[in-house]
């Protein structure tokens, strides 16, 4: 498919700003992890953040994401606030979640950031039961759903599938496809590589991109949420894309010979931080990359001065 | 001016249940009832029977076959405001439902920083008698007191199955809530208003001073009959149905024990790592420093259920045998036992309920 790459400044702009924060913000979390300041497990989506940036794009801000534990790209392409999210990796009480949650459970309400989960899949339905609620709300509202490869051998996702599928749930289910589970690569898992074929047969319409091209994954996304929003139920994509680092941690780990660095590199000569920087004046990405620097500098700061929650804090929350 | 007290009506447990839920939906748009079965002509045992014709398709549906995906489902739509009752025809099922409710339901709210509330409300029946069998007879409540973040309640009457299952309804927290297949054509007094039995409040079926018996979901029912099967022998019964299980109401049950020296726990389930376990413990652990105190407890055989009658009816606890173990729990002779007649009069005693 050919991408339809917008010429206006101002989408690329926005688009570049929305990935290379992200990008930039990880890159700073690895930093810091070896300081052991963040005591607990990152996963990392460096290289993946197109997807999440460009289904975002085509949300409203009362629409809702649901992610998986590597849900760092998902929560501030929804517009999590950057603080919150520092402070949670840190275990401070400012933290989106108090502290309580940790890199793995970022979660947002009122930015339409339903929440992540640590066990793969179990996100997908409770994604669709959040979707049932909005759709006998009326309100247009609807859900994007994200989740892995390795999610998509769950029983419990083709169960949600098939459920979406009946009740004509305006969800938008989107499989970052990276070819890895941990370490265990596609055809070690997979007896056939049809995963949107498989999806198409729950009967919703179904869609592999595999360019990893931001402007593809945002016009389908666009498609997909204009088609959801008129009541024709749920809308799946498969997007491709590659996780450059380790799968839990910050370091690269292409000596351990699971994977090849071929296949990285392919990757990065596409990548799309460079690509949309690129597509923008020099001045114009200098300004943003500043406004981005200066933004993840407040945050760090913000993390480490907050204070951890008080002791008491251990027994709250476990009721409502 | 206070109302007259409303005039005593006997109602069915089935028939509580429904009563519960089709006021609550009436008075909450936000409740809503689904599960496989609710809505065919049979209706979950006739629980949910008439919901589908009052409420429509919308709030009373069938589901796939699918309990750890509808078990999301009830959780997603609980974060988004509603309050969804999710329907299981038997408690088995619910292990299929094991990582939601233990991973996602009863975590969130703590997980999120007390950002996400999970007001649902999971109904399942444990089954007994006619040889459901192994996979069919099963009480698995203790694997739900295990979790913090979930609460559990099993009644045992009507009267406590409407109040309890309102208080569910209303609870903003997921609630396990477990029958039991032969309580369900019990009757006892319920009110037609709606009111609430609020959770770890232990209810007192009997006053007594010989001996404390606990007696969880349908074996409070079978302790009541073992109890007048103990008044013959002069020993009197300090009968506790806990009626919540977590949260657990030990205050009840330990001031009993304080008094009585004597604690025997009857539970629907195995003994091994069950309701019995922890409420023993709990016992050993505040009164056990104070002076002597006789624990035990009953429950299923430590063995997988048989279909066969002969069998079947060793593998469950009966007023016989609790009887029993309470007569040697009290110092009576270890060879009582009741003659068959008088047997047969317990076992007839009706449960209307001291309410
Ligand atoms: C139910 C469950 N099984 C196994 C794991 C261990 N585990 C953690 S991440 C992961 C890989 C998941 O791969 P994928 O869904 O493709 O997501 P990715 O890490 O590639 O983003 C596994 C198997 C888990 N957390 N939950």
């Amino acid at each position: 498919m050919a991408s339809p790459e917008p010429t206006d400044q101002e989408t690329i702009a926005r688009l570049y700003r929305g990935i290379a924060r992200i990008r930039r913000v990880e890159e700073r979390v690895a930093a810091i992890y070896p300081t052991d300041k963040i005591k607990s497990p990152i996963h990392l989506s460096i290289g993946q953040e197109a997807v999440a940036v460009g289904i975002c794009e085509a949300l409203r801000a009362d629409d809702t994401v649901s992610g998986t534990y590597r849900g760092h790209a998902t929560y501030l392409a929804k517009g999590g606030d950057l603080n919150a999210m520092l402070a949670e990796m840190y275990g401070k009480v400012s933290g989106c979640a108090r502290g309580k949650g940790g890199s793995m459970h970022l979660v947002g309400l009122e930015q339409g950031i339903l929440g992540c989960s640590a066990v793969v899949g179990s996100n997908v339905p409770v994604a669709a039961g959040y979707a049932l609620a909005l759709k006998r709300r009326g309100r247009g509202q609807m859900v994007a759903c994200f989740y892995g490869d390795g999610a998509s051998e769950e029983g419990g996702v083709y169960e949600t599938l098939n459920f979406a599928a009946l009740h004509k749930l305006p969800i938008l289910f989107v499989c970052e496809n990276n070819f890895l589970a941990i370490h265990e690569p596609l055809n070690r898992r997979w007896a056939a590589d049809r995963l949107t074929e498989r999806v198409a047969t729950f009967g919703m319409p179904a869609q592999r991109i595999t360019s990893g091209d931001i402007f593809e994954i945002r016009t389908a996304a666009a498609e997909a949420v204009a088609a959801i929003r008129a009541g024709a139920g749920p809308v799946f994509l498969e997007c491709h894309t590659y996780r450059w680092r380790e799968h839990v941690g910050p370091a690269e780990d292409y000596a351990a010979g699971y994977r090849d660095r071929a296949d990285l590199e392919a990757w990065q000569a596409k990548d799309q931080v460079a690509r949309l920087a690129a597509l923008l004046p020099e001045d114009a990405r200098q300004t943003i990359d500043a406004a981005i620097a200066a933004e993840i500098d407040a945050a760090v700061r913000f993390a480490e001065d907050s204070p951890f929650p008080a002791l008491e804090e251990l027994y709250d929350h476990v009721y409502a | 001016m206070s109302t007259p007290d409303p005039k005593p009506r006997s109602l069915r447990y089935v028939d509580a249940l429904r009563e519960a839920v089709a006021q609550e939906m009436r008075r909450d748009p936000e409740v809503f009832v689904f599960g496989l079965d609710v809505d065919d002509h049979r209706a979950i045992q006739g629980s949910t029977q008439g919901l589908l014709e009052e409420f429509g398709a919308d709030r009373c549906f069938t589901t796939p076959l699918s309990e750890d995906a509808m078990t999301g489902v009830a959780i997603g739509a609980a974060m988004a405001g509603m309050r969804p009752i999710h329907v299981h025809i038997r408690m088995d099922f619910l292990m299929l439902c094991m990582n939601q409710l233990v991973n996602m339901a009863a975590k969130a709210h703590y997980m999120y920083g007390g950002s996400v509330k999970v007001p649902m409300v999971v109904r399942s029946m444990i089954g007994k008698s006619w040889g459901q069998g192994a996979q069919h007879s099963q009480g698995l409540h203790a694997m739900f007191m295990h979790v913090p973040g979930l609460k559990v309640v099993a009644p045992s009457n009507a009267y406590d199955a409407k109040g309890c299952l309102i208080a569910a309804i209303r609870d903003d927290n997921p609630v396990i809530f477990m029958e039991h297949r032969l309580l369900y054509p019990t009757e006892a007094e319920v009110p037609e208003e709606d009111f609430t039995v609020p959770f770890g409040k232990a209810r007192q079926m009997l006053r007594g001073t010989d001996i404390t018996i606990v007696g969880i979901s349908n074996m409070a029912q079978e302790c009541l009959r073992a109890a007048s099967l103990l008044a013959d022998l002069g020993v009197s019964v300090d009968l506790i149905d806990p009626v919540s299980l977590l949260p657990l109401d030990m205050e009840t049950i330990l001031a009993s024990a304080r008094r009585t020296r004597r604690l025997l726990v009857v539970d629907n389930a195995w003994v091994s790592a069950g309701a019995g376990g922890e409420i023993a413990a709990q016992a050993a652990e505040h009164l056990g420093g104070e002076g002597p105190l006789t624990v035990r407890r009953l429950g299923f055989a430590p063995t997988t259920c048989p279909t066969t009658p002969t069998l079947e009816a060793a593998f469950y606890p009966n007023p016989t045998s609790i009887a029993q173990a309470a007569y040697r729990m009290v110092g009576g002779d270890p060879a009582w036992t009741p003659d068959p007649a008088q047997a047969q009069l317990a076992y007839q005693q009706v449960f209307k309920g001291p309410f």
